[in-house]
């Protein structure tokens, strides 16, 4: 008699771990959202892998059961790329932050959009680096004005969902960490997806950015559904307000796997080599 | 409400929605206690947890007025709330020097979210029983409401300086 296929739970999701983010951050939410999009799509942990860079907000891969791995700063595409070409049987979703991503890691968003792997790339925006004590990050105001940043940076902040739609990604959606639901029903419409699938998570640094507070009143729904057409992608995103939420762009390119053992080598074989 | 929220068909789905709202206000809580628990707040562990038992209990009664119908397993597979549910405190109005004051500020809230969710179903409800029961949950939420209230008499508004760190996180190179 077969055993019938378990069905998980959210709760399955999350590791005994405690997270040690600040109390009012909105990483707690996103962690919400991941489990809960993972219980959806009626996945099993161990058919996902969360990979992760450094900063507050690559401490998720801890927070939940899956298989994870806390990387080196900006470098979580890069291992999640591999893993993904080796076991393109897993489900391979990627956290980071807006300092790991577009600053330290920004070389490597504009080619893993270009190589369109099929994977999830989870930015949570805080437009700050939180974990390091709050110096400006890619995407902070040029006049946001600290001890750090006199008078502001001067300097316009980076645009990733352009960048990303300029660079090839096949899925480009931006969720509030204040709408958990809302977000993890976009984030399991991005792992269904097939290709490279970026979703900005506009979520609040309570510590650096009490400012951010804000952000609750100012998000709104995207006024119009999601395009197909790359050109009309590129004018929306270029004049939205930074707030429009929902899935904005949705590609048809075929996303890039070399055939198993196209490189002449197979894992056994590279242990092998290791060992002699 | 919106669309998206769980249907309400029959007296079993009225149940099931209540059990998940009291179980997802239990994880809530005792996230929230944990939240306080690393950052050293340890009046404040002991009253989100204690809010977690008092949403655990209120679980429980439910559980036992659905008698034989499995209300735990159907609140599990019932679609889910369009936002969070209804108790589900806001994470985002958490702060590491928080007062009992706060925390029974987004009791209330919940609590109060709870009243306004099975008073629209009162108000929408065509089955007779679902109606009924619908009215006994607003009663049940209308004595939480009283409830925290008179707990925040014991809890005075703390002064405007309650976020004042001696020692707070200071931005460094």
């Amino acid at each position: 008699m077969q055993c019938p296929a378990p069905v998980y739970k959210q709760a399955d999701f999350k590791s005994d771990v405690k997270p040690i983010w600040c109390p009012g951050c909105g990483d707690y939410h996103v962690l919400l959202s991941f489990t809960r999009a993972f219980a959806q799509l009626k996945l099993a942990p161990e058919e996902i892998a969360v990979i992760s860079g450094i900063g507050c907000s690559s401490r998720i891969p801890a927070y939940t059961n899956c298989y994870g791995f806390h990387g080196v700063h900006g470098r979580s595409l890069a291992l999640a790329a591999g893993l993904k070409v080796t076991r393109p049987d897993l489900t391979v979703v990627v956290a980071s932050g807006d300092g790991d991503g577009y600053s330290i890691g920004g070389n490597h968003f504009l080619h893993a959009c270009r190589r369109n792997i099929d994977m999830t790339y989870v930015v949570m925006d805080n437009h700050i680096y939180g974990m390091t004590k709050g110096q400006p990050s890619p995407t902070t105001e040029p006049e946001f004005d600290t001890a750090l940043s006199p008078g502001g940076t001067g300097v316009r902040p980076f645009h990733p969902l352009v960048v990303a739609l300029a660079s090839g990604a096949n899925f480009i959606a931006r969720c509030f960490s204040g709408n958990p639901n809302e977000t993890a029903n976009v984030l399991a419409e991005a792992i269904r997806h097939p290709g490279f699938s970026f979703v900005e998570i506009l979520s609040p640094c309570v510590t650096f950015r009490p400012d951010e507070s804000k952000w609750k009143e100012q998000v709104h729904a995207a006024p119009v559904a999601a395009t197909t057409d790359p050109g009309k992608a590129a004018r929306r995103l270029m004049t939205d307000d930074g707030f429009n939420l929902g899935i904005l762009y949705r590609g048809d390119r075929k996303p890039f796997q070399p055939a198993s053992g196209a490189s002449g080598y197979d894992l056994a074989q590279l242990e092998r080599d290791f060992e002699q | 409400m919106s669309k998206s929220e769980p249907k309400i068909s029959n007296l079993n789905d009225l149940l099931a929605a209540a059990y998940r709202i009291e179980i997802d206000a239990v994880g809530r809580y005792n996230l929230l206690a944990d939240q306080m628990e690393t950052h050293n707040n340890p009046e404040l562990v002991k009253v989100f947890r204690d809010l977690a038992r008092a949403e655990g209990i209120h679980g429980e009664e439910i559980r036992r007025l659905a008698g034989d119908f499995d209300v735990a397993a159907h609140a599990e597979t019932m679609a889910q709330f369009a936002q969070e549910s209804p108790e589900e405190a806001d994470l985002s109005l958490a702060h590491y020097l928080m007062t009992p004051w706060h925390a029974l500020q987004l009791s209330l809230k919940g609590e109060e979210r709870a009243l306004a969710y099975f008073t629209s179903i009162v108000e929408t409800a065509k089955d007779p029983k679902v109606k009924a029961m619908a009215a006994e949950l607003v009663e049940e939420e209308a004595e939480h409401v009283n409830l925290v209230h008179k707990l925040l008499r014991r809890y005075p508004k703390p002064k405007d300086d309650w976020a004042d760190d001696p020692d707070p996180p200071h931005p460094i190179e």
